[in-house]
């Protein structure tokens, strides 16, 4: 009896034993929220190898040897991970998985609302490649020429800078590595659009607002245009540049540890010869001539961190003379000379628990000499009797210094809390000399603090919203703002979402009109915006429709005999309109190309406006149309760009004698149309083992040699006017870029390290 | 009696308890490497030469993925999960679908990142970079090649330093050479030496263990057969 009691326990605990050591299957069915099932979704039993995968119903089986709690892991990717407590015992465990969806820069909803990016970044926004802003035909080479040909800015020739939406080149403002950047152009010369100083190869990604950005930026009423620099470079290098206008050269070390790396360039421009060869409507006395160094160093500093230093230094001159408006036989003068330099240091780190810091400080010395005057036809300079103001010289010697501070923290998926606070510090010295040498001297200081906080919501991966707010106070108004930002983005599907965004921008009245007798105030502009796109991976469509509500404009007069002073904040405006973007890679084989169109209706009363009409910066309809074919065969790149915009009013505006002003003299100017041309010739290019890389570049602007009319300018008595137009009518450039990989000399640089 | 039972009872389970703690650390903490392992891998292995299929590879991929996150220290479980998910692209790219690319690079560049730390200098690691680079690039080659194909040529260039007889290196080296066009450098008849190149070095190729990478003979054959 003992001995069968025993036997039974012996069968009971081998069956248990059995039971325990026998194959268990798992099973179940793995859906998404929407209850579609998620195919190839990987099952797995924690710390073990047992597992398997969804098939195409969402269905899984395996078999397992585990026992007791275990841990049931489901992932796929652009899904949050599945985990379920289960208990393996004797029968099949089923578990049926409902997945959440991953919210990833990857397939969530971008806030894109007003906002264009040339970056690599797969992103809805990125509707360029970086390498666009070098290759597009009528850029020029110019940070700020390629995004001309997209939506919302003007085709504006005679001056340099962005006009966006109804709005003026000071409404834009540009930023580097977070902070502000002054004098991002050359010194401007009358009727003749400067270029940019910084090369666009010193940035790998372009984010250009038309509207509606980021609490993190401020004092812009239209615009901001946000370039970051590159980080570390991908090898050692010298390059050589040659071309119709100068000679450039550098030299970029990578330490071999590849965490640090510096670099110098030189580049030296004369007009010289190009002017030679296209003759110009100024006659100079001084060609236009550069000489432009600069230096940098990166450091990461660990491993997410990155200290990156750029400085940069330019002198510049140039004299020319115009026939003269105002007397017939003269000619009228104008000289510049330019000392520039601009130093930006950036730091950027992780501070842990998901915590990042962003800080930023530039620093610029601005120094412009401007003589102007007349000359008689024997090259004299002369002051003639009732034109004596045409002579004078103004000296401007400014320093700038900003400084910013962004903390983040990173919440669940893409959630994110950014604030912090800038700094923006600016001391202009001015000394006016009239024809007698009576001196005005001027000095304005103007100091901006700004605070600043913004949030990034997901609340699914289809639904996100921005919303923040920005403080600022002005030491020029003595005044303090707040300005909310809000937008809002839905996906519908894969491929098409569509944005709001709103927002409140302040701008400290601009310098150049102050000082003002009067208290002046901050200049505000309200944005509306609603955006639709749909992005695939060839083409993009988008299209937005925005007004804008200006109020505070600067009002301008006559104070103590001084014409532009500020006044008054009485100036308003509107600008709304609607554009459309389209770009395709797809259609026609190996050509890639992109058509933009802007209408827009504006009005505004500001500077010494009689009343609000449409200023003469601002065309109702503005298109683009930009192509860029290579043929591999060659190793040539073709691009062509075709620039339109209707006319654009011209006006005169002169004192009414009543203290107010009048228009005299208002109409249209003809159509602008613009057909650029380039090709770049990469010889070097795909040759795996060579260390070498070359660039050949012909550039024509103005291929058809058009004539182009970008506005009048008035005689001092209205009697007159002239047409303002480019300086030639087509314009060549030609040029080759080297670039040599280091190999030998690698050593010697690592030693410096 | 009872002293029988309870011998039996600790006897069952001492075995059973062995049993699970087999399941859980298959390998001790320096890498020694248990026999469930090998077998778990040398079950899988064969296959990586032989799916060709884009479900086929999610599972394997899946399959690996879970060994590397049962076996912590072993290198070659995370670097045949790489390895699957960046053969899936490279199929998905075939198919044209690159958009399809950058998601699972992204799946597998943690997993690379594991077995290069695991395994340092290592000839194999180094080809799988560079393929990981060169499917990065397909994503975008326009923008990217600059920064992913130097990026490539550099992960072969150190592979072959580390070992010149891996013939995963000229079976590569020939596959860029062959859909290179010839304007960029590619060439199909040095694409065919290379491809021979390969093959001998597959004849005296020995892999370290049965479960080391040994795949790519059935992909140089095929290349081969298109180059002829």
């Amino acid at each position: 009896m003992r001995k069968a009691r025993a036997w039974w326990l012996f069968i009971f605990l081998l069956c248990l034993f059995q039971q325990l050591s026998a194959q268990v299957t798992i099973k179940g069915t793995v859906k998404d929220h929407k209850g579609n099932p998620v195919p190839g979704a990987s099952v797995a039993i924690k710390d073990s190898y047992d597992g398997g995968t969804t098939d195409s119903s969402g269905k899984f089986s395996f078999k397992t040897f585990e026992k007791g709690d275990k841990t049931l892991q489901i992932t796929s990717i652009g899904f949050k991970m599945f985990e379920q407590a289960i208990k393996i015992e004797s029968g099949a465990v089923t578990v049926d998985a409902i997945l959440k969806q991953e919210i990833s820069e990857l397939t969530a909803v971008v806030l894109s609302a007003g906002t264009f990016e040339a970056s690599d970044r797969k992103r809805a926004t990125a509707v360029l490649d970086p390498i666009d802003i070098v290759t597009t035909a009528s850029a020029n080479g110019d940070v700020t020429g390629a995004l001309k040909t997209l939506p919302g800015a003007q085709q504006v020739g005679e001056s340099e800078g962005l006009f966006v939406r109804g709005g003026t080149a000071a409404e834009t403002k540009i930023f580097i590595d977070g902070t502000l950047v002054n004098n991002f152009f050359n010194s401007s010369v009358p009727n003749i659009a400067s270029y940019g100083r910084f090369s666009p190869f010193l940035f790998k990604g372009t984010m250009f607002s038309t509207g509606g950005y980021s609490a993190l930026y401020g004092q812009a009423l239209s615009s901001a245009l946000i370039l970051e620099s590159i980080d570390l470079p991908d090898r050692t290098s010298a390059n050589l540049g040659l071309s119709i206008i100068g000679v450039n050269g550098g030299y970029q070390g990578l330490a071999k540890n590849k965490n640090s790396s510096y670099g110098v360039s030189y580049s030296y421009t004369n007009l010289a010869p190009a002017f030679e060869l296209f003759k110009q409507k100024q006659e100079y006395i001084q060609n236009p001539e550069y000489h432009a160094g600069d230096a940098n160093f990166r450091i990461k500093t660990s491993k997410t961190g990155m200290l990156k230093y750029y400085a940069y230094f330019s002198s510049g001159r140039l004299d020319f003379t115009t026939p003269g408006i105002d007397s017939l036989g003269y000619k009228d003068r104008f000289g510049l000379t330019n000392f520039n330099m601009y130093h930006n240091l950036s730091w950027k780190e992780s501070l842990g628990k998901k915590w990042k810091l962003y800080a930023g400080m530039g620093y610029t010395l601005n120094k412009d000499n401007i003589h102007s005057g007349m000359q008689d036809d024997k090259k004299n300079d002369v002051v003639l009797t009732g034109l004596e103001f045409k002579k004078f010289s103004l000296d401007l010697d400014a320093n700038y210094f900003n400084a910013k501070m962004v903390f983040e923290k990173k919440f669940k998926g893409l959630t994110a809390l950014r604030f912090g606070s800038e700094y923006n510090y600016s001391n202009e010295n001015s000394v006016f000399t009239l024809f007698n040498g009576q001196q005005f001297p001027e000095r304005l200081k103007e100091g901006i603090n700004s605070l600043f906080a913004e949030g990034d919501i997901y609340i699914t991966n289809n639904l996100a919203a921005k919303t923040g707010f920005r403080v600022e106070h002005s030491s020029t108004v003595d005044k303090t703002n707040i300005a909310p930002r809000v937008s809002l983005a839905y996906k519908f599907t894969r491929q098409v979402q569509v944005s709001f965004a709103y927002g409140i921008f302040y701008q400290d009245p601009e310098r150049k009109y102050l000082p003002s007798p009067n208290l002046l105030t901050f200049m505000k502009a309200t944005h509306y915006i609603a955006q639709f796109m749909k992005i695939t991976t060839q083409r993009s469509f988008r299209t937005e429709i925005f007004y804008k509500k200006y109020n505070n404009l600067l009002k301008t007069g006559n104070v103590n005999g001084r014409e532009g002073v500020a006044i008054n904040n009485n100036g308003y405006g509107e600008a709304k309109g609607i554009e459309f973007f389209w770009r395709d890679k797809k259609t026609i084989k190996n050509v890639d190309y992109w058509i933009s169109y802007s209408y827009l209706d504006t009005r505004r009363d500001f500077l010494n406006f009689p009343y609000a009409t449409t200023p003469n910066f601002a065309a109702k309809n503005t298109a683009s149309l930009v192509i860029k074919k290579f043929v591999t065969a060659w190793k040539m790149q073709f691009n062509g760009a075709y620039n339109y915009a209707s006319s654009r009013p011209y006006y005169n505006i002169i004192p009414d004698g009543n203290s107010g002003y009048k228009f005299t003299d208002i109409g249209l100017v003809p159509d602008y149309h613009n057909f650029s041309f380039a090709i770049n010739y990469l010889p070097t290019i795909g040759k795996k083992d060579a260390k070498n890389f070359a660039v050949y570049v012909l550039s024509i602007s103005n291929v058809f040699n058009l004539k182009q009319v970008y506005g009048y300018q008035f005689s001092y008595n209205g009697s007159r006017k002239e047409e303002i137009t480019p300086t030639s009518r087509m314009f060549v450039y030609i040029g080759a870029f080297f670039s040599f990989g280091i190999d030998r000399s690698q050593e010697s640089i690592d030693r410096l390290f | 009696m009872k002293k029988t039972i309870f011998i039996l009872m600790a006897a069952i389970f001492a075995v059973s308890a062995s049993a699970q703690s087999d399941g859980v650390t298959a390998s001790t903490s320096n890498g020694a490497v248990s026999e469930k392992y090998v077998k778990a891998m040398e079950a899988l292995v064969p296959a990586v030469d032989t799916t060709h299929s884009i479900e086929g590879l999610t599972a394997l991929a899946g399959s690996f993925e879970r060994i590397a996150n049962a076996e912590k220290n072993q290198w070659l479980p995370y670097y045949y999960a790489a390895l699957c998910y960046i053969n899936k692209a490279n199929m998905l790219y075939a198919m044209q679908q690159p958009d399809q690319i950058d998601p699972l690079m992204d799946k597998a560049e943690p997993l690379l990142a594991k077995a290069e730390e695991l395994q340092k200098e290592n000839s194999e690691v180094y080809c799988l970079k560079k393929m990981f680079n060169t499917g990065k690039m397909m994503a975008d080659p326009m923008s990217r090649f600059m920064t992913y194909g130097p990026a490539a040529s550099e992960a072969l260039e150190t592979a072959k330093k580390l070992d010149p007889e891996n013939p995963r290196v000229y079976l590569l080296e020939g596959q860029d050479k062959f859909y290179t066009p010839e304007a960029y450098g590619g060439s199909k008849e040095e694409a065919k030496t290379l491809f021979a190149e390969a093959m001998k070095k597959f004849e005296s190729f020995k892999p370290a263990s049965s479960i080391h990478p040994s795949w790519g003979l059935s992909q140089l054959k095929y290349m081969m057969s298109q180059a002829q």
